[in-house]
């Protein structure tokens, strides 16, 4: 009896992964190793499959409570947490900065604390103030995953797209990624950075001349101008930059036939890149879309799934 | 009458060049020659200084008391117990209170404020500009006639150099030094951190070295049109630095002062969101801290400083973007800068610490402090430069906690504040 015990408890999922994973938090990640980030996109394959069957949910965080708590504007990202919460069987409550207190004056660890007060077990925040996330991970039993937070991480987004690369790619290691646009205000780059460095093992390289970035590129990932974070001085204006860093149909051109063309969403028409070629056969936009919910299945999964 | 003997100490007093182990006399709360000492005939009370320093009460010349109007910060009774623990005996108040001290009441209600409560000497400044606003001159005149030392919109920077040079004229035809604290609005934006490796690494909005030293440029410039003193306060860069030195190789009348976190420190300390470690202008580089020590070295950068700027738990325990810049350093500086100047980097010798600490800040306020002759006021600071010991903030007398200091283990502090002959702190 106690030895059959023993056996299930060592079989169990979570005893397995606890030997491979034991954060509560996911930050960001420049603090994850690379075993780490593997680690979550192995478990993203997984739940990638759940989503393609007739009833896509499992029972992973029954009986959890998950708080989306956006600060900064998203439809996106809050909605592909939420679906992913659905499918692990989370309850699952939004709250934005106009439903919050905060307009009211209460501070973030009031806010928080209260909603941990409520039982919430897991916390997506999103802010537009760089270290929230790690401000509340600090002070907070439950998980914390950070949704972005200003111009530091976003590290669901990078995860979705180093597992959507390692998708199509087959894998990370030694591929040129073009991470183009926006890069002082985005927190997705950072990201990128963060993890294409720990599984790539090539450097960083900045280049001002996008035409000589495009022919070598094995992936080229366009950020959105972030418009929100923009101040007007930073360049002239949209025409100038769509003439000098937009993915224009004549830009496409140079790129390999088999070089991905990636972008965390929403895409601005015609600036950052040429219509046609979002729609295009190279484009993995709506892949990355996809990835995003088994990502965050896998995320939430990890962080917010043992039982203690 | 009352009398006391100070023995055996190794009394400095760089005004008068003095460096020998004697004992000082006191009486009536004046420095004495110790050939009273035979006609005494009241009661002699003795203090044994032996492997002490006997120097001259300490001047920190910017310091935030936060009354009126942000007693739950600190008051002017705490800040002055701060600055008696940590070896002052004159401090010298910034203008950013509310109301703003841009009129005479407010100077008045400080003084008064000071005489009731104070253990040590509480020196006003007054405001350059209304309400710290910039653009319209307070009335520096009646604010001189009110009692304050210097003008000064810490915390705010008078962008307009217009409005500058008519303050720097003003205060020139009053007989006041012009204090400035250096940033240039349009550069630093909405900065919280040094631009730079950190900044990047972060994502935190980037407040960089030009934007302090645009205004130091500026306030070398009209130091010489207006030929009157500005002295640039918390100067943080290799860039001020460079640019103090040839000023003043040239003789124009400019200063600077230095914190001693701005030398304790990198930006590398922010990396964990630590607002203890929010102030403003923020922590620097490895090469500027350098170019800071080789400033203080050389005498470039004259005047040591805390920046003593309490916020209470509550307002620091927030984002990052949302705390508000500053920390306490009324009860550290002493043993960081003694630390990290005299004995780690040997820098300058206890003598010139000193000075930085009394002459320099006597010579630019043109105050009735920092020198152990016959006949002057017995403030007094008594220092075990080899001490070793823990910084505790929960020890502290401040009101507020914001220290990134806490743990740290330092050698050197003051061990006795005595003001006017009276002990008002010891360890």
């Amino acid at each position: 009896m106690r030895a059959a015990e023993s056996v299930t408890t060592s079989s169990s999922p979570d005893a397995a992964f606890a030997l491979r994973w034991n954060r509560k938090d996911l930050l960001g990640l420049r603090e994850l190793s690379a075993e780490e980030i593997n680690f979550i996109l192995d478990t993203a394959d997984a739940f990638k499959q759940v989503g393609t069957r007739e009833i896509k949910k499992v029972p992973a965080l029954r009986g959890k409570t998950l708080v989306n708590f956006f600060i900064e504007p998203s439809t996106r990202t809050r909605t592909s947490f939420e679906l992913a919460a659905f499918r692990l069987s989370a309850d699952v409550i939004n709250i934005s900065a106009s439903t919050s207190s905060l307009t009211k004056g209460e501070t973030l660890k009031d806010t928080a604390r209260n909603l941990e007060a409520l039982h919430a077990d897991i916390l997506v925040l999103r802010h537009s103030f760089a270290g929230a996330p790690q401000f509340l991970a600090q002070r907070l039993e439950a998980s914390v995953i950070n949704a972005g937070d200003g111009a530091h991480e976003h590290p669901t987004q990078a995860l979705l797209d180093l597992y959507t690369i390692r998708e199509k790619r087959g894998k990370i290691a030694g591929l040129h990624v073009a991470i183009i646009g926006d890069i002082l205000f985005s927190r997705v780059a950072r990201s990128n950075i963060f993890g294409l460095l720990k599984l790539g093992k090539l450097g960083v390289e900045v280049s001002y001349k996008i035409d000589n970035v495009l022919p070598s590129a094995d992936v080229v990932n366009l950020l959105r101008i972030q418009h929100e974070r923009q101040r007007k001085e930073y360049f002239p204006g949209i025409g100038e930059y769509t003439r000098f860093f937009g993915l224009t149909k004549e830009r496409a051109k140079f790129l390999k036939p088999d070089c991905l063309i990636m972008h965390p969403g929403p895409i601005n028409r015609g600036v950052e890149i040429d219509s046609g070629i979002a729609d295009g056969l190279q484009s993995v936009i709506l892949d990355q879309v996809t990835n995003g919910l088994a990502v965050r299945m896998a995320v939430l999964y990890l962080c917010g799934g043992i039982s203690t | 009458m009352s009398a006391t003997i100070i023995r055996n100490g190794r009394v400095i007093d760089p005004a008068n060049k003095r460096d020998e182990v004697i004992d000082l006399l006191i009486i009536d709360g004046k420095v004495a020659p110790l050939f009273q000492l035979s006609t005494l005939n009241s009661q002699l009370d003795e203090i044994n200084a032996s492997n002490l320093i006997v120097c001259p009460g300490l001047i920190d010349m910017h310091v935030h008391l936060r009354e009126p109007g942000f007693g739950h910060k600190e008051t002017i009774e705490s800040g002055a117990r701060a600055a008696a623990a940590g070896g002052f005996t004159t401090i010298v108040c910034m203008p950013n209170t509310s109301p703003a001290a841009d009129n005479p009441s407010t100077i008045a209600w400080i003084k008064d404020r000071a005489g009731d409560t104070a253990c040590v000497n509480v020196l006003p400044t007054g405001a350059i500009s209304k309400n710290l606003g910039g653009e319209e001159l307070a009335p520096i005149g009646s604010l001189v006639q009110a009692g304050i030392v210097a003008i000064t919109d810490d915390g705010h920077c008078v962008q307009n150099h217009q409005v500058m040079r008519r303050a720097v004229e003003y205060a020139r035809m009053v007989g006041v030094p012009v204090l400035d604290h250096c940033q240039d609005y349009n550069l630093v934006g909405n900065g919280v951190v040094h631009e730079g490796y950190w900044s990047t690494l972060l994502g935190l909005p980037g407040w960089p070295a030009a934007g302090e030293e645009a205004i130091v440029m500026r306030n070398i410039l009209l130091a010489e049109l207006c030929d009157h003193h500005i002295h640039c306060q918390h100067v943080t860069t290799a860039g001020s630095v460079r640019l103090l030195r040839e000023a003043r190789t040239r003789g124009v009348k400019i200063s600077g002062e230095v914190c001693p976190h701005h030398i304790a420190l990198t930006d590398e300390a922010i990396q964990n969101f630590d607002t203890s470690c929010k102030m403003n202008p923020p922590l620097r580089s490895q090469a500027d801290v350098d170019a800071l020590l080789e400033g203080v070295a050389d005498g470039t950068v004259s005047i040591l400083v805390s920046d003593h700027a309490p916020h209470a738990d509550f307002e620091k325990e927030v984002e990052f973007d949302a705390a508000p810049f500053g920390i306490i350093g009324l009860e550290t500086e002493l043993g960081l800068f003694l630390d990290l100047l005299v004995h780690k980097h040997c820098k300058i010798d206890i003598m010139r610490l000193i000075e930085m600490y009394t002459v320099e800040p006597r010579r630019l306020l043109k105050i009735n402090a920092g020198t152990l002759s016959i006949g002057a006021a017995a403030d007094l600071t008594l220092i075990d430069p080899d001490l070793e010991w823990s910084v505790r903030v929960d020890t502290f007398e401040s009101a507020s906690r914001n220290s990134p200091f806490d743990g740290w283990n330092l050698k050197g502090r003051a061990v006795r504040t005595i003001v006017g002959g009276k002990t008002v702190w010891k360890l």
